[in-house]
């Protein structure tokens, strides 16, 4: 199939750990075939090289943290065509989110010598509540082989398969044995978003939610259930409190137990 | 596979290896109960050394354990988390690629031949699953290809239950305790004072030839048949739970509106794993994938569940949006519309969707409150 121009990709990042963007890099295998198809523009992680915007395809990674980034998102968006945020940071907060549950004056204080240089908002938040978002592709850190399964589908014209059931339904097709059913163990796959293919599961441990809240997440039923196999109110907020702490139903989920 | 029951042999416990080299030399994989991950599941079993002998299982609404209980008993437990659908309606099948060639496309249909599988200790309610499934991938309108192939190249071996489970209620949807149709070996373990053995029927000419390879089995007298009879009696008397399936179809129908949906989606995680685990559960869904370059697509099969949003989702959005409308779906389609669309209802009573709930909604008892609540339609 013969192209006239290769889609222009740029990846961004935001408050971040990397992880996520480093995900492409990861596709090692995929990777020749990725940069055929994709001409990677503005990819600092890979390379020096720059080619400047207009992007046919923006990846952004991490959230939002600071009055000069709330800004960087919005120039971002009118140089891409389409924007797709990546990970938990950017589709929620991310784990530097549980900032919003307390004051973050409090943390800067404690962690840096001159407290006066940092310029910080308050909150940590997700992409989508700066600038419009085209796709949303979750995780802590994302599955790679989601990241070309998006890039795929836009390429040709296609939805994504990216299913935003339960990992309970990964687990079962795999034929896992629940860990919560069989061991006791508190899971929170019944409530996460599908993605991993049921990696802790599979080694016997349960699901942290590292893909976030499923469609339509029932987390007071599963939090009642976690508490009579023995969590504590402490373990309930804790694990709601995870890498996507902020995403709005574990937030509603770890508030409900704080203040019981 | 005919129903008659014939004569009935005795197989030692010591020879049930030689009963299953006998089904592997006719080239058979053999597959069975065994122990993994703390839990008793279905994977390939070579020798009985592999069976879950001495052990049981204990189910609650949401809880499952196994225990050691000290006796030589090699089925002497219940259904576990795993189906047989997973070996006849795979969780995921590759159905074809398709490579472009030129300004078209050609496609490959994936090269499906299954080995030859013996199913070894499948239980009376998952006969009648199986059945099930047979009437809806065999016996309605369309074949299903890649369901028929495997299904002709099973062996079933049954296996009575000699004990009822805390979750089952098969006596109640009138698929078991004991098997009376649907395989080619049927097998009660029985361990008294004395001796350990299986009491075998056969079940279809197949059997009866296999049963010829082995060495001569002895007849099994009038007493040890009554020793089965007697068995299957008391497991009848002593399931964990039951249903009262008198007019269930109208019940449902009656309770369309019920507030009782509203109450369970309060609990109801719709996390699908009682549509995973149940036997008789068959919804599928489409994936397409194509690679980067556009050359290549792949269309998979994947068990799917009518607790997401994406399997009733039309133009405009899902159709059944709320937890409640997706719980009552799911149990009314089971225990009733299943009636209208094949004739029988929908559940063997395996108890499976009841122990394997993580949070236990109990499906039995959902029904008594249903019975209790007014109609409302």
């Amino acid at each position: 199939m013969s192209r006239v121009r290769k889609p222009k990709l740029a990846v961004w990042k935001f408050a971040s750990c990397d992880g996520c963007q480093l995900s492409l890099l990861d596709c090692e295998d995929e990777l020749l075939t990725f940069a055929e198809v994709i001409q990677i523009a503005n990819f600092p992680e890979a390379s020096r090289a720059v080619i400047h915007g207009k992007y046919d395809i923006s990846l952004v990674e991490g959230s939002i943290t600071t009055s000069h980034d709330a800004e960087r998102i919005h120039k971002i968006r009118r140089q891409s065509k389409i924007l797709i945020t990546i990970g938990a940071c950017a589709t929620s907060g991310g784990i530097q989110a549980l900032r919003n549950f307390t004051d973050v004056s409090r943390y800067i204080a404690m962690v840096y010598a001159n407290p006066e240089y940092i310029s910080s908002l308050n909150k940590s938040t997700p992409i989508r509540d700066h600038v419009y978002v085209d796709f949303e592709l979750h995780g802590c850190p994302i599955n790679k082989y989601q990241l070309i399964e998006v890039c795929s589908a836009l390429l040709h014209g296609r939805a994504p398969v990216t299913p935003s059931h339960s990992v309970c339904m990964e687990c079962k097709r795999k034929g896992n044995v629940c860990v919560m059913v069989a061991h006791g163990t508190p899971c929170l796959g019944p409530v996460t978003h599908a993605g991993c293919d049921a990696l802790c599961p599979s080694y016997n441990r349960g699901c942290f939610g590292c893909y976030g809240p499923k469609e339509t997440p029932q987390t007071a039923s599963l939090a009642k259930r976690w508490k009579e196999i023995g969590a504590t109110n402490n373990d309930v907020v804790r694990a709601f409190r995870g890498f996507y702490a902020y995403a709005e139903p574990f937030r509603k989920e770890s508030e409900a137990h704080e203040d019981e | 596979m005919e129903t008659k029951s014939k004569k009935q042999r005795i197989l030692p416990a010591g020879e049930f290896n030689v009963f299953l080299r006998v089904l592997q030399d006719a080239g058979y994989e053999t597959i069975g109960p065994t122990v993994q991950d703390r839990t008793i599941v279905y994977d390939t079993i070579v020798s009985s050394s592999d069976l879950p002998a001495g052990w049981t299982d204990e189910q609650a609404a949401g809880s499952y354990e196994i225990r050691k209980t000290g006796k030589s008993l090699l089925f002497d437990f219940n259904v576990g988390p795993h189906a047989w659908k997973k070996y006849l309606h795979r969780a995921d099948l590759l159905l074809w690629r398709a490579k472009t060639n030129g300004s078209g496309f050609s496609i490959q249909e994936e090269d499906d031949s299954p080995s030859k599988k013996a199913f070894i200790g499948v239980r009376a309610c998952e006969v009648a699953a199986i059945q099930k499934q047979d009437k809806i991938f065999l016996k309605s309108q369309f074949t299903d290809s890649a369901y028929q192939k495997r299904r002709a190249n099973t062996l079933i071996v049954a296996v009575n239950c000699t004990k009822a489970g805390g979750n089952c209620f098969c006596a109640s949807m009138n698929t078991g305790p004991s098997v009376l149709s649907g395989f080619d070996f049927a097998l009660t373990e029985i361990l008294d004072d004395k001796r350990h053995f299986f009491v075998v029927e056969h079940g279809s000419k197949l059997a009866e030839e296999l049963l010829n390879k082995m060495p001569k089995l002895e007849e099994a007298s009038a007493k040890e048949c009554a020793l089965v009879r007697e068995k299957m009696n008391e497991v009848s008397e002593n399931m964990g739970k039951e249903v009262d399936t008198k007019d269930i179809k109208q019940l449902f129908y009656d309770h369309y509106d019920d507030h009782i949906w509203d109450e369970i989606a309060t609990r109801c995680m719709n996390c699908a794993n009682c549509t995973m685990v149940c036997p008789t559960c068959f919804c599928t869904t489409m994936e397409d994938v194509t690679n980067l370059t556009g050359t290549e697509a792949e269309r998979w099969r994947r068990w799917d569940s009518c607790f997401t949003m994406d399997f009733s989702y039309i133009h405009g959005g899902s159709v059944r949006p709320s937890d409640s409308t997706r719980y009552r779906h799911w149990i009314t389609h089971k225990f009733a519309a299943w009636h209208d669309q094949f004739e029988e209802s929908g559940c063997v009573g395996c108890g499976r969707c009841i122990t394997w709930c993580p949070v236990g909604i109990d499906v039995t008892k959902e029904i008594k409150n249903l019975r209790k609540s007014k109609a409302t339609v």
